[in-house]
């Protein structure tokens, strides 16, 4: 307890430092100026503070997602973006764009979130259908699927020409984050809450149908609410700030190895941990190549993928 | 003679083959026994340099077997291991002609075909020869695997449990077959068995591991006794001498 | 059984009707919808067919050689991330030597720097993943396949933090497709392939004894070791020219060498590599036909790979599972 009240600390101060990092003249002395005072502030209230509650939400949400679906899945190795939600999602993002451009956008999100069901319920059938002799085979099928989708996307968005507009979804960029345009990730931020509350009844469903059975829940209604949480938050994360590459997977594993995996216990720390890396990583973005930014997707990929690997191969004694 | 000195392979600080010093023969058929992971098979694979030693020296009729031109060792001493898959879809006779690529690198003369016929029908595999592996019984396969090796025609030949998926009347033919090579062509034929009656009956060399190391070597007279098998394996037996062979009975 | 049709689909005759449809479909780009100007049309043309040519040939051969390495058919070097390591070390050459010493250089000059640090720094991190053989084959393919996200995420954010600029210029001298190929660069990648494929020529019965796998192969004589770093080598070259010639495709490899497999009865490489090279041709430049003349569209044919390639991935997959 007393560690986790130091971790909220700790991701307080990084919001706190998020909120006076960026180009216009944000600082503790700006505000408390009288002379620019009205300017810093009403650059903070459109812009720093919902970037850094952007961030906080997607971060959390995101991570808790990537856990959910490791626990129902029961393999290490998922998440949103390897298990084809991800790609599912873009598709009824393109979809929208195509047949209903004005939709408002929490329709949009919506539309989105049934992709991206639909697209997880595709990952699962065809997991059903393969022996799981290794626990890789089944990110390795995910990320195929969403190759797949991902081909199929491009394709439409080429003949349209929406490759462009797309292509601003599929990396996860936070630079456009203002007031009035996150508000969508508190919804994600209520699932978190729920999934939190539904905590025991993922980690029982993560033990296996017999099991579940035999504790009397219904296996399959729970894998569905599991399933419909992840691809509500991956919807609307998606729409807001676009694809954050594998921060659910390295996430929990992180906390996996130092905690392991009981959702009651880790889930708080594992939302944590997503919101601390995501600012961390969107602070990085703003001062790499400041003024300009690197978008966050570009960076989590290189962050994700290099800590996928140490996970991957960390246990087969490489680099002794 | 394979000379072995001092032989040890470990994995990350535990032994799995210790000290091995020994000397096999230049002819005749030697069995290597011992219970699982007596380090049987890594002892095998160092003697016929699929797997480096971690220390000690093995030399092939006084050539280090490490430093050794690799083509001319594979003229000289030939080696299966235990379950082989192969990926390319080969015929029996496809495989079978592999043995001859140290001699004729892929382009075979007449001699080399006389040699793959002459294998194939030695291990009844004549009327499989246009088969492929993949449609194959395993005991079909092992000895579609066996033709190859001995196809290549070498002084010595190990082999890693080759009575491995054979029935019975297979498994007394395959060890019929190694005696006639050691006997009329003189090899010297080096086996990993478990069936220790095949090795007291069929073997002119025993050699006994044990938790990496070598307990015992000698003629099967010499090593198939109540007292040693005890001490191998740690197991009772009742040995019986059946027209002169030794031959153990477990069932106590 | 199935002896009779055997002995009909011989390798001779596959391999006859392989090479006859790559020509077909390379006649018919040159003539289908010509107007007018053959002057213009005829070098013109003729440069992409070159491109696509050698761009097929240099992925069929690859991917086959390297699943006799590895021993397997599902790994190929583009799944392992080859490609996208060619890119993130264009990019970085770009990145710490910036852009006006480049265009200082002549293409061929660069591409050759490239290829030669490609292959430096492949083999090392390839010859430390394959350090033991393919055992666990899902591992490694996840493993490749991360680490061509790694790559690709790599390369991405050198280009954003080289400045905006600069990269502009960057993009014309480094990256080429189909439409915009580089006389100079094809005449130096037909080299090296050329190279190439007399090494292997040279090593064609070598290839069928690396086919049986580590241990069958070092009891047959060969010097493993040496044979799979010189085999990487090679691969590695000619995965450097395609992708510097098209950038990556992912999935076309393992397409044709397993149509190759597939029609060719035979496991003879002397066979199988062109058959794969004639399929790789067809496919490339009749894809490119058919979505250019028939369906009027540039530059999809990447695009429509991924898709088939991924379908077929998953079900070669779910088939190794379930036997």
């Amino acid at each position: 307890m007393k560690y986790f009240v130091l971790a909220c600390l700790c991701v307080v101060a990084l919001g706190v430092l998020s909120l006076f990092v960026g180009v216009s003249d944000v600082t503790p002395m700006t505000l408390l100026d009288p002379a620019t005072s009205a300017h810093a502030f009403e650059m903070l209230m459109v812009s720093r503070v919902p970037r850094t509650l952007a961030l906080v939400l997607a971060g959390a949400a995101l991570a808790v997602a990537g856990l959910i679906m490791q626990m129902l899945v029961r393999n290490r190795f998922v998440e949103p973006s390897t298990a084809g939600t991800v790609e599912s999602a873009s598709l009824g993002l393109l979809v929208v764009m195509l047949l209903a451009p004005g939709l408002p956008v929490i329709l949009k999100m919506l539309v989105a979130a049934a992709f991206a069901l639909a697209g997880t319920a595709v990952f699962l059938g065809i997991l059903r259908r393969v022996p799981l002799r290794s626990e890789f085979i089944v990110p390795l099928i995910g990320l195929m699927l969403g190759g797949v989708i991902e081909a199929g996307t491009n394709f439409v968005a080429f003949r349209h020409d929406l490759l462009q507009s797309l292509n601003a979804y599929m990396i996860g960029d936070f630079s456009a984050i203002l007031r009035g345009r996150y508000e969508l990730l508190w919804i994600s931020f209520g699932l978190t809450c729920v999934a939190y509350v539904a905590a025991d009844r993922f980690t029982v469903a993560g033990l296996g149908q017999d099991f579940t059975t035999n504790l009397g829940l219904d296996y399959r209604k729970v894998m569905a609410f599991g399933m419909v949480i992840v691809s509500l938050v991956t919807a609307t994360v998606v729409v807001t700030c676009g694809v954050i590459p594998f921060l659910g997977l390295v996430v929990p594993n992180i906390i996996r190895l130092v905690i392991g995996d009981n959702l009651r216990r880790t889930l708080p720390w594992v939302a944590l941990l997503g919101a601390a890396l995501v600012i961390s990583c969107d602070i990085l973005a703003r001062l790499v190549i400041a003024p300009y930014e690197i978008p966050i997707g570009t960076i989590m990929g290189v962050i994700g993928s290099g800590l996928f690997l140490y996970f991957l191969l960390r246990r087969r004694g490489y680099g002794e | 003679m394979i000379e072995v000195s001092n032989v040890t392979k470990s994995y990350g600080g535990s032994d799995v083959v210790r000290g091995v010093t020994s000397s096999l023969p230049a002819s005749g058929v030697t069995s290597i026994i011992g219970p699982n992971g007596a380090g049987k098979s890594t002892f095998l694979s160092m003697i016929s340099r699929l797997l480096p030693m971690s220390s000690g020296q093995v030399t092939v009729d006084g050539m280090d077997i490490l430093t050794a031109d690799g083509d001319a060792m594979a003229k000289k001493l030939s080696i299966l291991r235990q379950d082989n898959h192969l990926t390319a879809r080969l015929t029996v006779r496809d495989l079978v002609a592999f043995g001859r690529y140290p001699h004729s690198k892929g382009r075979p003369t007449s001699d080399d075909l006389a040699h793959v016929e002459r294998s194939i029908s030695y291990l009844g595999l004549a009327d499989l020869t246009h088969r492929f592996l993949d449609e194959l019984s395993g005991g079909q396969r092992q000895r579609a695997f066996i033709a190859m090796v001995l196809c290549q025609d070498t002084k010595y030949v190990l082999l890693d449990e080759p009575l491995n998926n054979l029935d019975m009347k297979h498994a007394v033919a395959m060890m019929q077959l190694f005696r006639r090579a050691a006997d009329e062509l003189s090899k010297s034929v080096v086996l990993v068995l478990h069936d220790i009656n095949f090795a007291s009956c069929y073997s002119d060399l025993i050699i006994a591991m044990r938790d990496g190391q070598l307990i015992r070597q000698g003629t099967p007279a010499e090593i198939v006794t109540g007292a040693n098998i005890h001490e191998i394996f740690d197991l009772e037996a009742r040995v019986e001498t059946v027209d002169g062979r030794s031959i153990v009975h477990f069932y106590l | 059984m199935g002896n009779d049709t055997k002995r009909i689909w011989t390798p001779a005759l596959a391999l006859t009707l392989l090479a006859g449809l790559a020509c077909l479909s390379v006649a018919l780009f040159m003539t289908v919808g010509v107007k007018g100007n053959w002057g213009f049309i005829l070098p013109f043309r003729g440069l992409k067919i070159a491109t696509m040519a050698l761009v097929g040939y240099a992925i069929a051969v690859s991917t086959v050689l390297f699943h006799t390495i590895t021993g397997n058919r599902i790994l190929t070097p583009s799944i392992m991330g080859f490609d996208a390591l060619f890119i993130l070390i264009q990019t970085s050459i770009a990145f710490f030597f910036g852009a006006t010493f480049l265009t200082g250089l002549p293409p061929s000059g660069l591409f050759l720097v490239q290829t030669a640090a490609m292959t430096v720094f492949a083999g090392l991190l390839f010859s430390w993943l394959f350090r033991g053989g393919v055992r666990e084959l899902h591992l490694m393919l996840l493993s490749g396949i991360i680490f061509g996200l790694l790559f690709r995420s790599l390369s991405s954010f050198l280009r954003r933090v080289i400045d905006p600029d600069e990269f502009l210029i960057l993009q014309d001298t480094l990256f080429a497709s189909f439409n915009r190929a580089n006389p100079e660069l094809l005449s130096v990648a037909a080299t090296l392939v050329l190279l190439v494929s007399l090494a292997a020529w040279r090593m064609r019965n070598v290839f069928d004894v690396m086919a049986l796998g580590r241990e069958t192969a070092i009891n047959l004589g060969v010097n493993h070791r040496r044979m799979v770093t010189l085999t990487l080598a090679m691969v590695t070259i000619l995965v450097s020219v395609s992708t510097a010639l098209v950038g990556p495709v992912t999935f076309f490899g393992l397409l044709v060498a397993n149509l190759a497999y597939m029609l060719v009865p035979s496991h003879r490489h002397i066979l199988i590599l062109p058959g794969a090279a004639f399929l790789a041709i067809t496919c490339l430049v009749g894809g490119q036909l058919f979505l250019e003349r028939v369906l009027a569209y540039d530059s999809a044919l990447s695009i429509v790979i991924e898709f088939a390639g991924g379908i077929v991935f998953i079900m070669m997959i779910v088939m190794r599972g379930a036997r």
